[in-house]
C-alpha cells in the first residue's frame, strides 16, 4: 500500500515535470512554430538565474517563481528583437540560429559562473509515508505544473490577450488587418514562453547539479513531447507528457532506469509511426 | 614593390628557416616537457588545476637549478576537451617538438587516444589521473590510485560503520562497471552481500525511482560511484528525500574534482570517501605545497586530488631523470623501475617495477562541513588489480589494458 502510494507520486511527479519541461518549447514551437534549440540553455540561465539570486539572499521560491522566469523572458526579448523576428516562417534557419545561440549561451554561462557543478538544496523537506520516505519538492513540482496547465488553459481560452495571440498565430496578416501588430504579439508570446523555460530550469534547480550545459539533458525530452502532443497545444502537451512519463516510469520501476529512457523513445517511435500528426491529430482534435 | 609568387615563396622559406633554427639550438640545452590537457570545456574543472600544477611543479623544479644543469621548458596543448585533438596534439608533440616526456591526459579514452603514439615514437608518458585500473605498458607510468586501492580500504571501513547489505549505483561505463565488480569482490570477501546494482548512463539526472527501488532493498550501505554533474543530484535528492541520516552513503569519485564544496553541509556530511589526497591533510610536506600553491596563484580552493597526482607524478619523473642523469627514454623508465619515490603533498609515492603504477597512501575520509576529514591513513596501498594482470618485468613487451576479471 505504502509502495504503490509512493510509485504513483513517482509518475505523477514524471508527468509533472516533463510538462514542466515542454510548456516553454509548446509555445515557441508549437504555437510560433520556431524551432527552438536553445530551449534547454534557457531552462539553464533559469537555473541560475535562481542559485544567483538566492545566493543574494532573496527567498527561494520567489527566486524561483518571479526572478528566473523574469530574467529568462527579458533574454528572450532581446533574443527575439535581435535574431529570431528576423526568421519568422523559417523553420530551418530558426534551428541553425538557436542552435548557434545555446553555443554562444553555453559560453557565456561557462565565462560567468565558470565550468563546475554549482546547485541549491530543496527548500521542502523529504518525509515518510508507512516505511518509505519520499522527497517533498516533487509535490512542489506537481503543483506547479498542474496551475502552469491551468492558468496556460485559462489565459489562451479566457482572455482577450490569448484570444489576438491564438488568432495571430493562425492569420497574422488577418490580424493585423484588425489592426493588432503581429510584430507586437510575436514578441510578447516569445517572452512568455522564455519565461516558462526559464520557470522550469528554476523549479528543476535544486535537484541537480547544475553545469553550463545542463541544457542538453532536455533538449531531447522536450522536442518528443511536444511534438508527439500535435497541434492542440494543451491538452497535445498533457496527454504526451502523461503518455511518456508513464511509459518511463513503468519500465523505470520494473526493470532499470535505463529501460525507461529507452521505453520512453520507442514510444515515441511507435507513437509518431501511428499518429503522424502527434496524439491530438488523432484524439481531442477540437481541444486547446 | 612587386613580388611574384617565386620570390615570395622563397622568401617565406627562408623566414620559416630562420624561425625554426633557434628552437633547434635552445632545444639541446634545455629539457622540454610535453603537458597535454583539458584546460577548456567542459573537462576543464579538472585539467585547469592540473596545468597549474604542473606548471608549479616545473617552477619548483627550474628555481633549484633544473634538471641535470639544464632547465625545463614546458610545451603544453590545451585539448578543449575533445578526443580528436588528444591524437592531433600528441603528434606535434612527439614529431615536431619531440619532447622528452609528455605529461597528461584526463579521461581514459584520451589516454588510449594518446597511449600508443607515445609507445610508438619512444616518448615516455606520464598519466597522473585516478583510473579504472589494468593498462599494461613499458612506456606509461601511471601515478594515480586505481579502484581496489581505495575500494579494499573503504569497504571494510564503510560496512564497518552500517552493515553487510550493500547497494551499488554505478556509472555506466568502464570506469562504473569495473568499480562495481571490485566494491562487489570486497564486499564479498567481508562477509557482506550486495543486494542490488544499478548502473546509470552519465546524462541521468532524475534519480526519484532509484531512491524508492533502494529503500525496498533496504540496504545497510549505498555504494555510489557516481560521475559528473548529473550525477551529482543523487547526493542532493538523496538528502531531499531525508534518506541521508537513515542509510550511510560511500563513494569512490565524489570530491575528485571538489563537488563536495558544491553539496551543502546538510547534503554532505558524513558520506564515506578514500583518496589519495585531501586538502585537509595536515603533513608538513602538504602545508609546505599550499602555501607555494597560494604563493603562486593566490587561492588554494581549486585544488584536487587529480592536480596534486600531475605534481607528484611530475616530481616522480624529475628523480628518475637525476638518478638515470639523462632525459632518455630507456635510462629514465630504468632508473624509475628501481623503485622510485618521493615524499609528495599526499605523502610518500612509489613507482611499483611490476606494473608501473603508484603504491601510494590512501585516506579514508568523511565530508564533514564541505571539507574531507582525514579519519584514517593506510599507508603504502599496492595497485594490487593491475598487479593481478600485469607483469612487466616479465612480459616488457606487454601493451594491453586488462579487464580485470574476479
Amino acid at each position: 500500500m505504502d509502495l504503490s502510494f509512493v510509485i504513483l507520486v513517482e509518475m505523477l511527479y514524471a508527468v509533472a515535470s516533463l510538462v514542466l519541461i515542454s510548456a516553454g518549447l509548446a509555445i515557441v514551437f508549437g504555437m510560433m512554430k520556431v524551432i527552438n534549440l536553445a530551449h534547454g540553455e534557457f531552462m539553464m540561465m533559469g537555473g541560475y538565474a535562481t542559485i544567483t539570486a538566492v545566493g543574494l539572499g532573496v527567498n527561494v521560491f520567489v527566486a524561483m517563481l518571479v526572478i528566473a522566469p523574469l530574467v529568462v523572458g527579458l533574454i528572450g526579448l532581446i533574443v527575439e528583437r535581435l535574431v529570431i523576428r528576423h526568421l519568422y516562417g523559417r523553420l530551418v534557419d530558426t534551428m541553425l540560429a538557436t542552435w548557434g545561440l545555446s553555443l554562444v549561451f553555453i559560453g557565456l554561462a561557462t565565462m560567468i559562473f565558470g565550468n563546475t557543478t554549482t546547485g541549491i538544496s530543496t527548500p521542502i523537506p523529504g518525509f515518510a509515508v508507512g516505511g518509505y520516505q519520499i522527497n517533498g519538492y516533487n509535490f512542489f513540482i506537481i503543483v506547479v505544473s498542474i496551475v502552469l496547465v491551468i492558468a496556460m488553459y485559462a489565459i489562451l481560452r479566457g482572455t482577450r490577450a490569448g484570444l489576438i495571440a491564438r488568432g495571430t498565430m493562425q492569420r497574422s496578416d488577418m490580424a493585423a488587418a484588425l489592426g493588432y501588430s503581429p510584430d507586437r504579439i510575436y514578441m510578447a508570446t516569445f517572452f512568455c514562453g522564455s519565461a516558462l523555460s526559464g520557470l522550469a530550469g528554476a523549479v528543476l534547480a535544486p535537484l541537480v547539479g547544475l553545469v553550463p550545459t545542463s541544457g542538453g539533458a532536455y533538449i531531447a525530452e522536450a522536442f518528443i513531447t511536444v511534438i508527439a502532443g500535435g497541434p492542440s497545444l494543451i491538452a497535445g502537451l498533457v496527454s504526451s507528457a502523461t503518455a511518456f512519463g508513464l511509459v518511463n516510469q513503468i519500465f523505470t520501476f520494473a526493470i532499470s532506469p535505463v529501460i525507461g529512457e529507452v521505453a520512453l523513445l520507442v514510444a515515441a517511435v511507435v507513437l509518431l509511426r501511428a499518429m503522424p500528426q502527434g496524439i491530438t491529430g488523432r484524439f481531442f482534435k477540437d481541444k486547446m | 614593390m612587386s613580388l611574384n609568387r617565386r620570390e615570395l615563396l622563397g622568401g617565406a622559406a627562408t623566414l620559416t628557416a630562420a624561425g625554426l633554427l633557434p628552437t633547434v639550438t635552445l632545444a639541446a640545452d634545455t629539457i622540454q616537457l610535453g603537458s597535454i590537457l583539458d584546460t577548456s570545456g567542459i573537462f576543464d574543472a579538472y585539467g585547469k588545476p592540473m596545468d597549474q600544477a604542473m606548471r608549479l611543479a616545473v617552477k619548483e623544479i627550474n628555481d633549484a637549478g633544473g634538471l641535470l644543469g639544464k632547465q625545463v621548458e614546458v610545451a603544453a596543448y590545451d585539448t578543449q576537451s575533445d578526443m580528436a585533438l588528444y591524437s592531433q596534439y600528441a603528434q606535434q608533440l612527439t614529431r615536431q617538438d619531440q619532447v622528452d616526456v609528455v605529461h597528461g591526459g584526463i579521461l581514459s579514452a584520451s589516454r588510449e587516444a594518446i597511449r600508443q603514439t607515445m609507445r610508438k615514437t619512444k616518448t615516455l608518458y606520464f598519466y597522473n589521473v585516478q583510473y579504472e585500473g589494468g593498462v599494461c605498458d613499458r612506456n606509461i607510468f601511471v601515478t594515480g590510485v586505481t579502484p581496489a586501492q581505495q575500494v579494499e580500504v573503504l569497504v571494510p571501513y564503510a560496512m564497518g560503520k552500517s552493515g553487510p547489505k550493500v547497494h551499488i549505483l554505478a556509472a555506466d561505463y568502464n570506469y562504473g562497471q569495473i568499480t562495481a565488480r571490485w566494491i562487489q569482490k570486497f564486499v564479498e570477501d567481508n562477509g557482506g552481500e550486495v543486494v542490488a546494482t544499478d548502473f546509470f548512463p552519465l546524462d541521468v539526472s532524475d534519480f526519484g525511482s532509484t531512491i524508492t527501488k533502494i529503500q525496498q532493498t533496504a540496504p545497510d550501505l549505498v555504494f555510489a560511484p557516481l560521475v559528473g554533474g548529473a550525477h551529482l543530484s543523487f547526493f542532493r535528492q538523496w538528502a531531499a528525500a531525508g534518506m541521508k541520516d537513515k542509510i550511510p552513503l560511500a563513494s569512490t569519485t565524489m570530491g575528485v574534482g571538489n563537488e563536495h564544496k558544491v553539496l551543502t553541509p546538510e547534503e554532505g556530511n558524513g558520506i564515506m570517501v578514500a583518496y589519495n589526497y585531501s586538502q585537509e591533510l595536515e603533513t608538513p610536506s602538504n602545508v609546505a605545497f599550499k602555501e607555494k600553491w597560494e604563493a603562486e596563484y593566490g587561492d588554494t580552493t581549486a585544488i584536487h586530488e587529480l592536480a596534486v597526482s600531475t605534481y607528484q607524478g611530475i616530481m616522480l619523473w624529475a628523480e628518475g631523470v637525476r638518478k638515470a642523469g639523462s632525459v632518455d627514454r630507456d635510462a629514465v623508465i630504468d632508473a624509475l623501475e628501481t623503485g622510485i619515490s618521493i615524499e609528495g603533498p599526499a605523502g610518500k609515492v612509489t613507482i611499483d617495477p611490476q606494473t608501473h603504477h603508484a603504491t601510494l597512501d590512501v585516506h579514508i575520509m568523511e565530508f564533514e562541513g564541505q571539507g574531507m576529514t582525514v579519519v584514517e591513513t593506510l599507508p603504502q596501498r599496492a595497485p594490487i588489480d593491475t598487479q593481478a594482470v600485469c607483469d612487466l618485468q616479465a612480459n616488457p613487451d606487454d601493451n594491453t589494458q586488462y579487464e580485470i576479471e574476479i
